[in-house]
This record gives structure tokens, C-alpha cells and sequence, in this order.
């Protein structure tokens, strides 16, 4: 009953200040609406329509998709994506937890030694395509120049090699996100209670084994946390693939992003690129949904 | 000065400001391409000097990038934005697919007054029309099917210029013998289709090829001939460098022209590479039709469609554009640096080097007969999606050198049927 | 700040940390040092050389070359970054702001809408964000591709900026409610002075992202208001007989250039930024 009064005796002031959060969050809600989830629907229209060159809206129902699932140039794009995706976020977690676990060892120029670990992330992904096409090219970079200096037998030939060549964009990838990785640990590991540490080293724990049972098992956002940057890239590293192999040899390092944005733009099966944005989309949604829901629970408690 | 004066001043000024800016504006026009190359980016060059002359401001919009790929989506882009630029390089059948969307401008009055109908030969008028106007403006002929040859690599490998595909495969096992890269070639699909796409018209002949690409005939696609055509194509491979994944094609042509390799596979831009290194056809090197297809001429037409507008003064320049693009004098500067063939049949051809000259005269003895069809892997003969579904199973093919021609075959039918 | 849990004395431990953390330096360092030499070399030594090899003579005229071509379309990106780095961070710090101070009845279920956005491949908004944009009248204007980049940069200023304020006591911001301290009073006088690490990270992140960004300037600015990437793009899948390297490395540095000086210079406070909780959760 009292807060019904205060609500009815409430000036316009207050008023404004109770819808104020509200308000100021709208705009930006309605970004989210017709920006994301507005064009989510339209391409989940679209993909439903028999639409080519430009959209159109002659309803074939699931026939894209079933036409997406006999091409063989998609599964070879799916299963690079797991293959890439997987082997980039393992690599660069590992990476990144050792670099930043051997950087909290009180190190001297601590400082320029991070900076170099993290610079590579300043760079678009067209120019470390660019610089690691070059670097990775047989014949040219670093396979002439390990030749040149005596390793007769050396080949690098992975970004040519069609069952390889996979390999080429995760180590470029790895290069480019491991550093971020380690200051996002490194910044975990700055914000551990020092106390429980102590106690353990009292107890007479050696120091891998702190870390590995007491410290890194703490940092269990700081992992979610990356694993949700690191997936990102992963599942949006078009730029890389266009600017490194542009699917090459044959389509043998297409990715799915790559795959959506040819079809769509240029071969004119906007209807099957369509499906295969929302196969996408699907799949990262089985994923996040879970993580989010346990995340955003937690939440609600603290 | 009081009060009053000034606000008359200020609103006499303000009144003058538009005024004077429509005064200024003498019409723009917009032009999306991807021409960024050397020669190609000093053909622009001309177009846009010729624009200028006559008054009107050109405002370039060069986006380069897998064949042309990036341009598109920015085309695509625009045109749902409602702001489509003026010209865009549209060609081949996908001029029609725009004109179905009721997104281009009847060039007919320009057409007219400058007697395109009389200037270019029918098979292009018709290309460029889309129902029974003129949408596009032609800028050049492309023939697809040349075999490019160093002749100083050919002497030391004792090498003879090949006119079958049988003394193309000497030719070559002779290249090897000596060291050198019989076949220059770069691992790119569309570089893959345009030999399979010369492979299939020597095989097939000409009426085969239109029957395969251009009706996609299921009988032709499936035939023995199609699965020789894969077979030869896998052998050929086998002489090209393992490292060539991703290379451009005027890298690989770098590579005739610097004698690190014998041959090449191209289009006639090939020539614009040549050109740019200082050399002379038919002295430093030679241009012959690729092996098993003298007589016929494999097409691929450049043009720039033009969309509608709203401006009076953007159309003027529109106009002038269309207009500028056919006369005698960009046409030559353009198809010289392209390596082209003029689409104006009243030009006089002794500017123009022996390649191009022979160029010519194929042209109009195809012309006659069969031999004239559209290029498949340039876009000339089919929909984006046939074409990038051959795409797919050719470059696929010839990155695997276990790949089974007959098993090829059958993926190529497949994928054609499912992309129809 | 510096604390550790491993004696500072040396010993063959320490040496291994040492060796291990340089040579990772070593490894990181190589493309930079490849890209760094091979623009100041000739495309003649370039071919002769190897990738490590010093210049055989040291010439700027890859500099020039890549200035002359990509240099013009530096101010473009300048302008398309600051506003909208600008206003997206804004935007990000008052919704963070509500989002942990001010929660309502759905404001979760938004949060975690947006942050599924994050992953939305920009791809697929091309052609509804053209139609959009065409019928705001915003069609191929800095402007628009301005507003492009806020809508899309939004979910992770917006992620970040709520994470650091779930971390700050939610007493702080009662106290002053009972004071009859206002939503933007609060915001202002308790939320913003203590924001500077975490608006470090955001503006960082969003620099990067954006001046990095190429499919958005390709498809959205049109002729000469093209940011660097799409010049650089224009002149690295160009090429004309042979490859000029030198060119291309030295227009990847001078359009990487910006966002590496940001990296180095405002490093530790990206760092710190972290530290003080973004990464939490």
C-alpha cells in the first residue's frame, strides 16, 4: 500500500528518474532488435525463398537447405571450421596461459616483453594475412630461407598442400590471438587472493602444482571469458582466409563465413547463403546459449 | 552598418549558396570497377580525362579483389541501399539479371545518335540489351583461348610451337627435359576453368562446348568426351609448377616472360604484361590460338551497365560516359593497354600489334559459323551459380592429382543440376 | 602491484622463464622484422635475398610508393574511428550502467540478447544494413558508415563496461540513491571517475576493431571517403608484372601503424583495464 502512495504522490521528476534506466537502455535496444535480431529474421526469410541474384520472396521451403547439405564444398568449409577453430582456441589457451604464467614470475621489462606478445593483436587480419602468405610461401619465405642456410631437405609446403593448408591459418591465427590471451590471464592471475597461495606454499605444495590446483582452477571466468574472444575470432576470421589463401588450394581452406559470403555475393544463391548463415548462427547458438544462461544466472545472485 | 542591412545580407547570402552550388554542378558520374592494374588502371585514366574534358566531374570507385568479387557485393550493396553508382563493369548475362530488376537505363537515345547498331558487330549489340534496349556500353572483346610462348625458351628446349594437344604435350615434355616450367599457371579457380574451358572447346569442338556450358546439356556433360577433357586436363597439370596456389595470373606470366617458363594458358591480357616488360609480339614472343582451337573465339566482354538516376545532370554525364566509352579514340588507347580487341568494327586495326591484329581477323571468320561462344569461365555463358558450381569440381580436381576424371564428371553434373 | 610467488634469486629455473619468454619475443617479432626489412629492400633484392637478409641497400622508396597510393585515405579513417569510437563507448558505459545498477524485468534477458550479437557474422547484415541505411537517407555516407560501426561495436562496450560495474559494490551506488542522488547524478559523480581503466580498454578495443575494419569501409563508404583497408586491399590484390613487396609491407605498416602505436604506448593501461575486472565474468 505505501508504495502504491508514494508512486501516486510521485512528482514528474521522480517519475522521470523510475523510467530514466529505461529510456537511456532504449536506443540501444532497438539497435539490438532491427540491427541483430531484425536481420537474423530476414535472413531466416530468405533462406526459405528461392532467391539468387537479389532477394525474393517465392517460398521453396527447406529445398536450400537441402541442397546445402548435398555440397560437398560445405562440409569441407564445416569441417575446416572445427579443425581451424578447434586447434586455434586450444593453441592459443595453452599459449597464452604458459606466457602469462612465466610473465607473473617477476620478470625484468616485463612490460616491453608483453607489448610484444600483444602487438600482433593491433593488426587487421588482411595484414597478417598478407605478411604470413608471404611468410608461408614455398619457395619464397621461410622455406627458401631455411634452405638457403643449409636445411637442403626442409619443405614448407602446407599452403599448397591441400590437407595442410589449414594448418597455415591457425598458425597465423594462433600468432595474432595467443598474446591477447596471455594479458587477459595475466590480468586473472594479478587479481588472485595472494593469501590462499601462501597457505598452500606453507603447506608445502611446489609451485607447478599451485598453479595448476589451486590458481588456474580460480581463474574460471578469465577462461570463459576467452574462450568467448577467442571463439569469436574464430568463427568470424573471414578477413585471414580472403587475404591468405582465399579458400585455396582449390576450396580446400574455405570456412563458413567464406563460404556464406561467396554464395550470397558472388555466385548468386542468395537462398543457400542464407541457410548457411543461419546453419551458422544454429550452431554458435548451441553453443552460447548454455554458457550464457549459467553465466547471466550467477549472476542474478551477486 | 545596422541590424537590418546585416540580416539582409546574411539572408541574401544564404538564398545565393544553393543557388551557385547548382550553378557548380556540372553532373557527376560514378564509376564502380575493378580495373586497378597497371594498364588497366592507365585505360581508366583516359576514360575519366575524356569525362572531365567534357565537363563533368568523374568520381572513381575502384575496389579490387577475386576477379571483381568485392566490386559486386558493393554493387549489391548499393543497389538495395537505392543509391546504385552511375556505371558499374556489369557484363555478360548478368546484364540481364539487372535489367530484370528494372535497375538500368535505356541507353537508346545515345545508341542512336551515335549509330551503335552500325558499329558493333550483332552478337555483342545483343548482349548488351535487355529487352530490345540498350542497357550497357561495350568497351572491349576479349578472346579467351591463347597460348602464350617464349620463343627463346622454346630454341633451347628445341621445342615446337604446338597447333594439337598432342604437340602441346611434347612441346611441354621437351620444356621439362631442358628445366624449365613447361606450363606457367597460378592455382586460382578461375585460372583452373579458363584451361579446362580451352581443354573442353579443343575436345568438344565449339558445338559441344555451347552444348556442355552454354545449353548445359546433361548427355554432353556426362559423355566420354567430357571425361576426356578431365583426363587431359589432370596430365596437364602435371607440367605446371606445385607451388602455384593463390598466384595471380601476371605472376605466372612474369614467369614466361622472364624465361623461367614456356608457356602459358591466358586470355588475351595476358598481352597487357607483355606489353608493360617492353616486349614486341611475334619477335619476343608469340600469341597462337591454344591447340585444337583455331577457328573458334572464346569471348569475354567487358562492358559498363548504366543504372538509372535522378539527377538531370548526373544523366547528362551518364550520357557522356556511354558516349565517350565507344569513340575510336578511348578505344584505342584502352584496347591497347588491355591487350583487347576493339568492339568498334570501323577501327583502323594498324595501330594495333600482329596479336591483336590476328585477334580481328579470327573474330570475323568465327563470327561466320559456330566458332563465336561465350567464355564459360569469364561469365559470359551461364549464371553465377552454374559457373561457380563448374568452378568448385574443376579446381578441386586439379589440386588432387589422384582425382578420378569419370568420378569429376559425374560431381560436375551434380553440382550443375543442384545449382540450376 | 608487483608481487610474485617465486624467489627472485637466480637459479636454472629462472633461466629456463627467460629463455622460454624470449624466445616466444623471437617468434612474435619475426613477421614484424620480415615485414620491416623487405619494405625498405628493392624488388630486385627481395628476390635474391632471403627474408632475414639486411637490405643490400636500404631505399625508401617502397614508403613513397605505398604513401603515394594508400597515404590519401589515412584521414579518411581517422574520421570514421574517432566519432564512432567516441559515441560507441559512450553508449556501451551507460548501458553497462543500467544493466548493473539499474536492472528491470527483462534488462537480463537483453544483455544476453546483445551479447549473442557479438557473434552475429557481419556478413549477414550486409544487405539489410544497406536497406536500412538507404532508407535513413545515410546511402554511402561517412555518416552512416559511422552508424554501422556503433550499432556493431556496441555488444562488447556494452560487455565490458557492465562487467567492471558488477564488480563495484552496489552499497556505494545505494548510499547515494538515499541521498536523493539522481540516475545520471550517480552516474556522473561516483561511476565515471572511477571508469578510467576500463574506458582505456574499451577505447583500445574499439580502435582496433574499427581502423581495422574492411568489410563495413568497403561496403558502406563509397569512392574517396574509403578508409585505408579497402586501399590497402586495392593495392595488395593488384599487381602489375612483378609483385612489389616492398610496396605492399610498407602500406600493411602504414595502415597497422595507428593501432600499434595505441597498443604500445596505452599497453599497460589495456592491461590494467583488464585487471580491474573486465575479465571477471
Amino acid at each position: 500500500m505505501s508504495t502504491v502512495a508514494t508512486i501516486n504522490k510521485a512528482s514528474p521528476f521522480d517519475a522521470l528518474q523510475r523510467w530514466l534506466p529505461k529510456l537511456v537502455l532504449a536506443p540501444s535496444m532497438l539497435i539490438v532488435l532491427v540491427g541483430f535480431y531484425g536481420y537474423i529474421l530476414w535472413t531466416f526469410v530468405l533462406s526459405f525463398t528461392n532467391s539468387s541474384f537479389m532477394p525474393s520472396y517465392k517460398w521453396v521451403g527447406l529445398a536450400q537447405y537441402a541442397r546445402l547439405m548435398e555440397n560437398d564444398r560445405w562440409w569441407v568449409a564445416s569441417k575446416n571450421l572445427l579443425v581451424f577453430g578447434g586447434m586455434f582456441i586450444a593453441i592459443s589457451l595453452v599459449i597464452g596461459v604458459l606466457l602469462a604464467v612465466l610473465l607473473d614470475q617477476r620478470i625484468r621489462r616485463e612490460g616491453v616483453i608483453r607489448t610484444v606478445y600483444l602487438y600482433p593483436m593491433a593488426l587487421s587480419m588482411i595484414v597478417t594475412g598478407t605478411a604470413w602468405k608471404w611468410l608461408l610461401n614455398p619457395g619464397l619465405g621461410l622455406d627458401k630461407m631455411l634452405r638457403d642456410w643449409g636445411w637442403e631437405g626442409f619443405r614448407l609446403d602446407w599452403l599448397v598442400d591441400p590437407d595442410r593448408v589449414v594448418y597455415c591459418l591457425v598458425i597465423a591465427a594462433v600468432w595474432q590471438a595467443s598474446g591477447f590471451v596471455m594479458a587477459l590471464f595475466l590480468a586473472g592471475l594479478r587479481s588472485v587472493d595472494q593469501s590462499i597461495i601462501r597457505a598452500a606454499q606453507v603447506d608445502g605444495a611446489s609451485l607447478p602444482s599451485i598453479y595448476l590446483r589451486i590458481v588456474l582452477p580460480s581463474l574460471r571466468p578469465v577462461f570463459f571469458s576467452a574462450l568467448m574472444i577467442l571463439a569469436h575470432i574464430a568463427i568470424k576470421s573471414f578477413d585471414l582466409v580472403a587475404a591468405m589463401t582465399a579458400g585455396g588450394p582449390g576450396y580446400a581452406s574455405d570456412l563458413p563465413a567464406m563460404f556464406m559470403y561467396s554464395f550470397t555475393f558472388s555466385r548468386g544463391q542468395m537462398g543457400m547463403g542464407s541457410a548457411s548463415a543461419i546453419l551458422m548462427l544454429g550452431a554458435i547458438l548451441s553453443i552460447l546459449v548454455p554458457y550464457l544462461y549459467s553465466e547471466l544466472r550467477n549472476k542474478r545472485h551477486d | 552598418m545596422n541590424a537590418i542591412n546585416r540580416l539582409a545580407a546574411v539572408i541574401s547570402l544564404a538564398s545565393l549558396l544553393p543557388l551557385s552550388a547548382l550553378a557548380a554542378d556540372p553532373g557527376t558520374v560514378e564509376v564502380l570497377h575493378w580495373w586497378t592494374s597497371g594498364g588497366e588502371a592507365k585505360a581508366v585514366e583516359t576514360l575519366k580525362q575524356q569525362v572531365t574534358k567534357d565537363g563533368f566531374i568523374w568520381k572513381d570507385n575502384a575496389v579490387a579483389g577475386g576477379g571483381g568479387a568485392a566490386a559486386m557485393t558493393v554493387l549489391k550493396t548499393r543497389a538495395i541501399s537505392g543509391n546504385p553508382p552511375a556505371a558499374a563493369q556489369i557484363k555478360g548475362p548478368d546484364i540481364q539479371e539487372w535489367g530484370a530488376l528494372g535497375l538500368l537505363t535505356e541507353l537508346d537515345e545515345v545508341a542512336a545518335a551515335n549509330q551503335w547498331d552500325k558499329l558493333l558487330p550483332a552478337k555483342v549489340a545483343e548482349i548488351m540489351k535487355y529487352d530490345g534496349h540498350y542497357v550497357a556500353v561495350p568497351v572491349n572483346i576479349h578472346r579467351v583461348n591463347w597460348l602464350w610462348i617464349n620463343p627463346q625458351v622454346f630454341e633451347k628446349a628445341g621445342a615446337k610451337v604446338p597447333t594439337t594437344l598432342d604437340e602441346l604435350f611434347a612441346a611441354a615434355d621437351k620444356l621439362k627435359a631442358a628445366g624449365f616450367i613447361p606450363l606457367a599457371h597460378g592455382g586460382q579457380p578461375w585460372q583452373d576453368s579458363t584451361v579446362f574451358e580451352d581443354l573442353a572447346l579443343s575436345i568438344l569442338g565449339p558445338k559441344g562446348y555451347h552444348a556442355a556450358f552454354v545449353d548445359l546439356d546433361e548427355k554432353t556433360l556426362t559423355g566420354e568426351q567430357m571425361v576426356a577433357v578431365f583426363k587431359t586436363l589432370q596430365r596437364l597439370g602435371t607440367y605446371m609448377d606445385p607451388n602455384r596456389a593463390g598466384r595471380d595470373w601476371n605472376i605466372a606470366a612474369a614467369e614466361v616472360i622472364n624465361g623461367k617458363a614456356g608457356m602459358q594458358i591466358m586470355g588475351d591480357w595476358a598481352k597487357s604484361e607483355w606489353t608493360a616488360a617492353g616486349k614486341v609480339a611475334g619477335k619476343d614472343y608469340q600469341c597462337v590460338a591454344f591447340p585444337g582451337t583455331q577457328g573458334s573465339f572464346a569471348y569475354n566482354i567487358d562492358s559498363l551497365a548504366m543504372f538509372k538516376l535522378k539527377n538531370d545532370n548526373d544523366i547528362k554525364a551518364q550520357n557522356d560516359l556511354a558516349k565517350v566509352a565507344l569513340e575510336p579514340e578511348f578505344q584505342t588507347v584502352f584496347n591497347q593497354n588491355k591487350g583487347s580487341l576493339p568492339v568498334r568494327q570501323d577501327m583502323d586495326m594498324s595501330q594495333f600489334d600482329a596479336c591483336t591484329q590476328k585477334s580481328a581477323v579470327d573474330f570475323k571468320e568465327a563470327e561466320k559459323g559456330d566458332g563465336l561462344q561465350p567464355s564459360m569461365a569469364h561469365n559470359m555463358a551461364t549464371t553465377l551459380a552454374v559457373q561457380g558450381a563448374i568452378f568448385d569440381v574443376v579446381t578441386n580436381f586439379l589440386n588432387d592429382p589422384k582425382a578420378d576424371p569419370a568420378q569429376a564428371v559425374k560431381q560436375l553434373n551434380s553440382a550443375i543440376k543442384s545449382a540450376k | 602491484m608487483t608481487r610474485s610467488l617465486a624467489p627472485r634469486a637466480f637459479s636454472f629455473s629462472r633461466l629456463a622463464i627467460y629463455s622460454t619468454l624470449l624466445l616466444a619475443c623471437a617468434l612474435y617479432l619475426i613477421p614484424l622484422i620480415v615485414m620491416l626489412l623487405t619494405s625498405f629492400k628493392s624488388p630486385e633484392d627481395i628476390r635474391t635475398g632471403n627474408l632475414l637478409s639486411w637490405p643490400a641497400v636500404i631505399t625508401g622508396i617502397g614508403w613513397i610508393k605505398a604513401w603515394d597510393t594508400v597515404g590519401g585515405y589515412f584521414w579518411n579513417s581517422v574520421k570514421i574511428t574517432v566519432p564512432a569510437v567516441v559515441i560507441s563507448t559512450l553508449l556501451g558505459a551507460l548501458n553497462g550502467y543500467v544493466l548493473s545498477m539499474w536492472r528491470f524485468r527483462g534488462s537480463q534477458l537483453f544483455f544476453g540478447l546483445l551479447l549473442f550479437g557479438c557473434f552475429l557474422p557481419f556478413q549477414t547484415v550486409l544487405l539489410p544494413a544497406s536497406f536500412t541505411l538507404g532508407k535513413l537517407g545515410l546511402a554511402s555516407t561517412t555518416s552512416g558508415l559511422v552508424l554501422v560501426h556503433i550499432v556493431y561495436g556496441l555488444a562488447f562496450t556494452t560487455l565490458f563496461f557492465r562487467n567492471y560495474y558488477c564488480s563495484v559494490p552496489d552499497a556505494l551506488v545505494r548510499a547515494a540513491r538515499l541521498d536523493g542522488a539522481g540516475f545520471f547524478t550517480i552516474f556522473g559523480r561516483i561511476l565515471l571517475p572511477m571508469s578510467v581503466p576500463i574506458i582505456m580498454v574499451c577505447l583500445i578495443w574499439q580502435f582496433t576493431q574499427i581502423w581495422n575494419d574492411f568489410l563495413f569501409g568497403v561496403v558502406f563508404a563509397s569512392g574517396d571517403a574509403q578508409p585505408i583497408t579497402v586501399a590497402l586491399n586495392n593495392l595488395v590484390n593488384t599487381s602489375t608484372g612483378v609483385k612489389e613487396y616492398n610496396v605492399d609491407m610498407a602500406a600493411a605498416m602504414i595502415a597497422g601503424l595507428p593501432t600499434l602505436l595505441v597498443y604500445v604506448l596505452a599497453g599497460k593501461y589495456f592491461l590494467r583495464g583488464l585487471t580491474a575486472g573486465a575479465v571477471k565474468g
